[in-house]
């Protein structure tokens, strides 16, 4: 026992040493740092509640906050509708079936930040390929990455592109578990298509839909690169993300109190959005 | 009216392949074109030419990034299944004291957002005098909560009887570890593998807090300073610099697409 105990601590020691330097004291530091003023040339000061004080009053932040919620309000309905119908699409008898999931999953291993620079082209005004499209069928081009209302939309789609082939293996796995059994009986009472899917599939697929809403939402506030590549947060600060200022306020302005701040902020913002979600979709289903 | 069903299906999942692929050969059809064809939806280039290459080249360490990134994702990939095996061997098979503790921690990590550890890493990293270094972009990511949590869950599988023979023969545990559970863990190896060298691969937001030196710079990051500091210039060479980035990892892709998809889907990591 004394020398199981002893290999034991050798072979998960390191792993625990690792855990308290880095995961236990930066969130530790986190908290202290919320309280400091620092720039990381001179000795931090204490400042009291002056970084929670500015963070309340700071437009800058809120506007932030308000642009992904803009983002998510397309980005996660798009995301459950685009991948939900993939994946209907894909559960049925098919010839290269592996084929179209792996056409579907290509842009989820692809890195973010070569995603955005791609688009960034495929939105361009003069030489996009979208908008060659469009005067291609007779319509007028589109500024989409500079007029201020459609920069965040135009984002949110591509992010819903990258991620899509991610959600649809989700669905898949959902799909898998509908009983047959359930399947024939709702046919042999005669229900139309739109029947089995609204209350056989539907409510059938709802864990993977919850774990779709939570994860796209985490994944819209952790929004960065693509604002940083695409458009620095323009038109009119309008794809300014939370990320990107907080990653701003560290890099750019050296305030490490008040990006330390952003953080635990964003945190907290995330954790009750994500339970406001659950509780609002728990009552819908209950419904 | 069953087969004009099925031709709309595969029209419909035809026009959506379109749409995931066609982008990704438009951008390599690119890097091959001058700067006039760049606007064009074709795919073959009217005037091939290698100068979109030879620019990008000249301009910026890409070689350099591109063994930056393979070294730093290499070294992060071995690291977590060596180390991390090590860990979930003790937490799964092993009794000691601090084992419930540590399995609580594990699984709190996973739930704390890493934007709230972003600054404080950051602030840990200027301390130790690691800005512009290899450690800074490697030792924060040698040990992965997820990859423990998963390689503890296929090593309670394990049949116990193969320990105690294994104990009785008088093998040391990290040599159970290594030459009876590492063949037996081979699915899960593999994932642990591929969703951890991903993560690596495509990292970009903590390469560009510590590292500015140009020549330790990751793909990603140099790609990304690159292209918005307009040392690109043109169309064809920043996405030429984008190709050296994706061309691994497609080809990879091609030939492990199964491993890919089960990986990253599993472990909730979206590049």
């Amino acid at each position: 026992m004394r020398a199981e105990q002893k290999t034991a601590s050798l072979m998960a020691g390191p792993y625990a040493a690792f855990l308290l330097v880095f995961a236990v004291y930066p969130i530790a530091f986190a908290l202290v740092l919320v309280f400091l003023q620092w720039d990381l040339v001179t000795a931090p000061t204490f400042a009291g509640a002056d970084n929670i004080r500015l963070l309340v009053h700071d437009g800058r932040f809120w506007s932030a906050v308000a642009n992904t919620f803009v983002f998510l309000s397309i980005h996660v309905p798009l995301q459950i509708i685009t991948a939900l119908a993939l994946a209907l699409a894909l559960n049925r008898q098919l010839v290269g079936r592996s084929f179209w999931r792996a056409a579907f999953f290509l842009p989820v291993v692809i890195s973010g930040a070569v995603v955005a620079i791609l688009w960034s082209n495929l939105y361009a005004t003069d030489v996009g390929l979208i908008n060659h499209l469009l005067v291609k069928i007779g319509l007028s081009p589109v500024p989409w990455l500079t007029d201020p209302r459609t920069a965040m939309p135009a984002i949110a789609v591509m992010v819903t592109w990258k991620n899509v082939g991610f959600y649809v293996i989700i669905y898949l796995a959902g799909l898998q578990y509908i009983p047959r059994s359930c399947q024939e009986a709702i046919e042999i009472e005669g229900a139309s298509a739109w029947q089995r899917f609204r209350y056989l599939t539907l409510p059938s697929l709802l864990p993977q839909t919850i774990l779709v809403v939570t994860l796209s939402t985490i994944n819209g506030f952790q929004l960065f690169i693509e604002p940083y590549v695409m458009t620095g947060g323009g038109p009119l600060r309008r794809t300014y993300s939370v990320v990107l200022y907080l990653y701003n306020n560290a890099f750019a302005y050296q305030k490490m109190g008040y990006a330390a701040t952003i953080g635990v902020a964003l945190a907290l913002i995330i954790g009750i959005v994500v339970f406001a979600q659950r509780r609002l979709i728990g009552k819908a289903e209950a419904l | 009216m069953k087969l004009l069903r099925r031709i709309a299906l595969y029209a419909g999942l035809t026009v959506a392949a379109i749409t995931f692929i066609y982008p990704f050969l438009w951008m390599a059809s690119s890097t091959f074109k001058p700067p006039v064809e760049v606007g064009s939806l074709a795919l073959i280039p009217h005037d091939f030419t290698l100068d979109n290459y030879r620019t990008m080249w000249a301009r910026a360490p890409f070689g350099r990034a591109l063994v930056n990134s393979t070294f730093v994702a290499t070294t992060i990939t071995l690291a977590v299944l060596v180390f991390g095996s090590m860990t979930a061997y003790a937490m799964a098979r092993l009794n000691f004291r601090g084992r419930p503790a540590l399995n609580a921690a594990t699984i709190a990590v996973l739930m704390v957002p890493g934007q709230l550890t972003l600054i404080p890493l950051y602030t840990l990293i200027v301390q130790l005098g690691w800005v512009d270094t290899y450690a800074a972009l490697i030792v924060p990511y040698l040990f992965n909560a997820t990859a423990i949590l998963m390689l503890r869950q296929f090593f309670l599988q394990i049949p116990q009887s193969l320990i105690d023979s294994a104990r009785m023969d008088g093998m040391s545990e990290p040599r159970i570890l290594f030459t009876i559970f590492w063949p037996l863990s081979k699915p899960v190896l593999s994932i642990v593998a591929i969703f951890t060298f991903m993560g690596a691969w495509n990292e970009v937001l903590w390469p560009l807090l510590v590292v500015r030196e140009q020549n330790l710079m990751t793909l990603p990051q140099l790609l990304t300073v690159f292209a918005l500091g307009g040392g690109a210039g043109s169309v064809g060479v920043s996405l030429a610099s984008a190709m050296v980035l994706v061309v691994p990892v497609v080809a990879a892709y091609a030939f492990l697409q199964r491993n890919f998809i089960e990986s990253m889907a599993g472990s909730g990591i979206k590049g």
